[in-house]
C-alpha cells in the first residue's frame, strides 16, 4: 500500500500521455467486446436444440418442398413431430422497417419450438383468427405495436397484406430471437398464386432422441432421393452454421480483427511504457541506489502498466455494456440479438491484464537489470 | 583516523584492502584502482580529490556497494560487502549508506516530504513514525516549511538539502557525497557544505566526499588525493591546500 503513492505519482507525470494510453485501452476493449458480441451472435449454436432437425431443398433453401412430404416424414421412426415454415420477406410501411416474417403451421409450431412462449389465451385467439399474427416482443417494442393492432405488410413477391396482432411471444433463454412475426399457413396458402400452393420453405422436426439424429437425417434424405424435390436434412446447429457461412467466415474475420487490435494495443502501450521508463532511468537508478530492490523497481513499472490496463479495460467494457444493448436495439431484425455475455467481459478483462502485464514487463525487466552506476553516469 | 597504508587496525569503520577495479573497453584493460588501501574511523569527514578519470567516483561506487571490485575487499562496520549477492547488497545499502548526488536526483513527481520518506518505505516503521523521522530530517536541513513543495518549486540549494535529508533520514552508517556542490553557486555551496559539516560535528556522521573544488575539500577533516587509481598521499586538508594542491 505504501508504494501505491509512487506508482500513482508516476502515472500522473504526463497526464496527456496517460489519458491517451488509457483511451487506447478503452477503445481496444470496446472493440474487443463488440467483436465478441457479433461473433457470438453469428455462432450461437448453443441456442440450437439438439433434438431438432431442419429439412431444406437439396438445391437451396430458396427452392421449396412439397407439403405432401409431411406425412412421409412423420412415418420415419424416431420423428416425434413436424412443422413447416415459409419465408415471407415483407416490410412494414417502409423498406427500412425490415424484420423476419414466417408462415407457420399453427397446429405443430408450439410442440416443435417450445422455447418461444405465447400465453394460451393469445394463442387461442390466433388460432381463431385467419389473418392473425404472433409477434416477438422486441418487434412489438420496436414499432410500438400492441395486441389488437392491424398491421400492413408489403412484399415485392406477394403484394400487400394485412394482419391482426393476436399475441406476443417471448423467448425463454437469453439470446432467443424475439424479432419474428408469425402468421398462419392457411391464410398464406389461400392468397398465394396457384403455382405456389402446397409448397413450403422448410420443415422443422422434433425427434425423440438426439443420438438418432444422423440416422433419421439419412433416412429422410434417402426417402426423397431421386425425387423432383430432393432433401437435405441437418441438425439445427449445422443448419445455423451453414446459414452464417453465407456471410463469409465471420468467426475467422472477427478473430483476425481482434488479434490485430490487441497486437496494435500491445505495441502502443509497450512503446509508451518503454518511453516512460527510459525517461526515468536516472530516477529508477536512484531508487535502486538507496535500497529499492530490482523486484520493487519491476513492480513499480508493472504496477503502472497494470493500472492503465485495468482502468482503460474497465472503461472500454463499461462503454460496451452501454453501447451493445443500444446497437442491438438499433439493428433489431437485421442481425441476431447482440448479447454482451459475462464470458466476453471476463475474457476482455483478462486480455487487458495480459497486455498490461506484457507491455510493462519488458521495460520493467530492462529497469530491473539496469546497472545503477551506468544509469547514474548518464544523469 | 584516516589511513591509506593498510595498517588501520580492526577499529576502523571502513576498511579497504588491496582494492583493484579494472574495466575492459574494447580489447584494452583499464586499471582504475590498483591495490588501494583505506581505513576510515567513525565520525571522519574525508574528501577525495583528483583529476577526471582518477577513479574517485569508482571508489565511491565501490564503497557504496553500487559496484563490485575486481579484487580486494571492503568491510564496513564488520560486514564485508565485496562478496555479497546483489540482493543482499541492496538491503545493505538501504541500512548503511546515505547517497548525496551532484544532480540531486530527486523524484520530480514526489514532494520534498515524499522524497525524504522514500528510504523509510523499505523499513517496518509505521506511517506516524515515518512522518516523525522525515520531519526531523527536514528540520535538520532547515526545510520544514518546504516539505509539501515539489522539486521544481525549490532552488538548487534547497533541492540538495532535500537530498541530504533523504540521505540521513534512515540514520545510515555513513554518507557518500559525489560532487555535492558541483551544480550549485558559491553561496548555496557554502550552505550545503556547512550543513554537511554540521552533520559530522553535531550528529557524528561519517562522510566520504568526492569533489573537484579545493575550497569544498577544505571543509573535510582529511583530503586524499587519487591519481591513476592510487591513493598517493594523505594529510589534513588545510596544510595540503596551502602547500599548493591536495594531499
Amino acid at each position: 500500500m505504501k508504494f501505491n503513492r509512487i506508482i500513482l505519482a508516476n502515472l500522473f507525470r504526463k497526464k496527456v500521455r496517460l489519458v491517451l494510453t488509457i483511451g487506447s485501452f478503452a477503445v481496444a476493449l470496446f472493440l474487443f467486446a463488440f467483436l465478441g458480441v457479433v461473433r457470438d451472435a453469428f455462432s450461437r449454436d448453443n441456442l440450437a436444440s439438439a433434438n431438432r432437425l431442419i429439412i431444406i431443398n437439396r438445391t437451396s433453401i430458396i427452392n421449396p418442398l412439397p407439403l405432401s412430404y409431411r406425412e412421409r416424414i412423420l412415418r420415419i421412426p424416431g420423428v416425434k413431430s413436424v412443422t413447416h415454415n415459409n419465408w415471407f420477406g415483407g416490410t412494414y410501411i417502409e423498406e427500412k422497417n425490415f424484420f423476419p416474417q414466417f408462415v407457420i403451421d399453427p397446429e405443430n409450431q408450439r410442440q416443435v419450438v417450445p422455447e418461444f412462449v405465447v400465453p394460451d389465451d393469445q394463442w387461442k385467439a390466433f388460432l381463431r383468427d385467419r389473418e392473425g399474427a404472433i409477434v416477438g416482443a422486441r418487434t412489438m417494442e420496436r414499432f410500438h405495436w400492441k395486441v389488437g393492432d392491424r398491421i400492413p405488410i408489403k412484399t415485392p413477391v406477394w403484394g400487400s397484406w394485412e394482419f391482426n396482432i393476436d399475441g406476443v411471444y417471448h423467448g425463454t433463454r437469453p439470446g432467443d430471437d424475439e424479432t419474428q412475426f408469425w402468421f398462419q399457413w392457411d391464410y398464406f396458402e389461400e392468397r398465394v398464386p396457384q403455382t405456389s400452393k402446397g409448397q413450403i420453405g422448410w420443415y422443422v422436426l422434433r425427434i425423440d432422441n438426439p443420438d438418432d439424429a444422423p440416422r433419421i437425417a439419412k433416412a429422410i434424405d434417402t426417402e426423397f432421393a431421386n425425387s423432383p424435390y430432393e432433401t437435405k436434412t441437418e441438425t439445427e446447429s449445422t443448419f445455423a452454421a451453414g446459414w452464417v457461412k453465407q456471410f463469409g467466415n465471420i468467426k475467422f474475420l472477427i478473430v483476425t480483427i481482434g488479434a490485430v487490435v490487441f497486437f496494435t494495443l500491445l505495441l502502443v502501450t509497450g512503446n509508451t511504457m518503454a518511453i516512460s521508463v527510459r525517461e526515468r532511468t536516472g530516477e529508477l537508478a536512484v531508487l535502486k541506489a538507496i535500497g529499492f530492490s530490482d523486484r520493487k523497481v519491476l513492480g513499480f513499472v508493472l504496477g503502472e502498466s497494470l493500472v492503465i490496463a485495468v482502468v482503460g479495460g474497465l472503461l472500454g467494457l463499461a462503454l460496451a455494456l452501454v453501447a451493445v444493448p443500444l446497437l442491438s436495439h438499433a439493428l433489431s431484425g437485421i442481425v441476431p440479438v447482440l448479447i454482451l455475455s459475462p464470458t466476453i467481459l471476463l475474457t476482455g478483462f483478462v486480455a487487458a491484464l495480459f497486455v498490461g502485464f506484457i507491455s510493462g514487463f519488458l521495460p520493467g525487466l530492462g529497469a530491473m537489470r539496469m546497472r545503477v552506476v551506468n544509469a547514474l553516469r548518464r544523469v | 583516523m584516516v589511513k591509506v597504508d593498510g595498517n588501520g587496525g580492526d577499529s576502523s569503520l571502513i576498511q579497504v584492502r588491496d582494492l583493484d577495479k579494472t574495466y575492459r573497453r574494447g580489447g584494452e584493460e583499464i586499471h582504475v584502482l590498483q591495490g588501494l588501501n583505506l581505513d576510515v574511523s567513525k565520525g571522519e569527514f574525508v574528501a577525495f580529490m583528483g583529476p577526471s578519470g582518477s577513479g574517485k567516483t569508482t571508489l565511491l561506487n565501490l564503497l557504496g556497494g553500487l559496484d563490485v571490485p575486481t579484487r580486494g575487499s571492503i568491510t564496513v562496520a564488520g560486514d564485508e560487502i565485496t562478496h555479497m549477492s546483489a540482493g543482499k547488497l541492496t538491503e545493505w545499502r538501504a541500512r548503511h549508506v546515505g547517497f548525496i548526488f551532484q544532480m540531486y536526483n530527486l523524484i520530480p513527481v514526489l514532494t520534498a516530504f515524499q522524497n525524504v520518506e522514500l528510504p523509510l518505505l523499505l523499513t517496518k516503521l509505521s506511517k506516524a513514525e515515518r512522518r516523525a523521522h522525515v520531519e526531523t530530517a527536514l528540520s535538520i536541513v532547515g526545510l520544514t516549511d518546504r516539505m509539501q513543495h515539489f522539486p521544481r518549486q525549490l532552488s538548487g540549494g534547497q533541492e540538495q538539502r532535500v537530498t541530504i535529508a533523504r540521505a540521513i533520514v534512515s540514520d545510515p552508517t555513513f554518507l557518500l557525497c559525489d560532487e555535492p556542490t558541483g551544480d550549485l553557486d558559491r553561496k548555496s555551496a557554502d550552505e550545503v557544505m556547512g550543513l554537511i559539516q554540521e552533520l559530522v560535528s553535531e550528529h557524528h556522521k561519517t562522510v566520504l566526499m568526492v569533489t573537484h573544488d579545493p575550497l569544498v575539500a577544505l571543509r573535510a577533516h582529511t583530503t586524499l588525493h587519487l591519481d591513476k587509481g592510487l591513493l598517493v598521499e594523505a594529510g589534513s586538508s588545510p596544510q595540503a591546500v596551502s602547500a599548493g594542491g591536495v594531499a
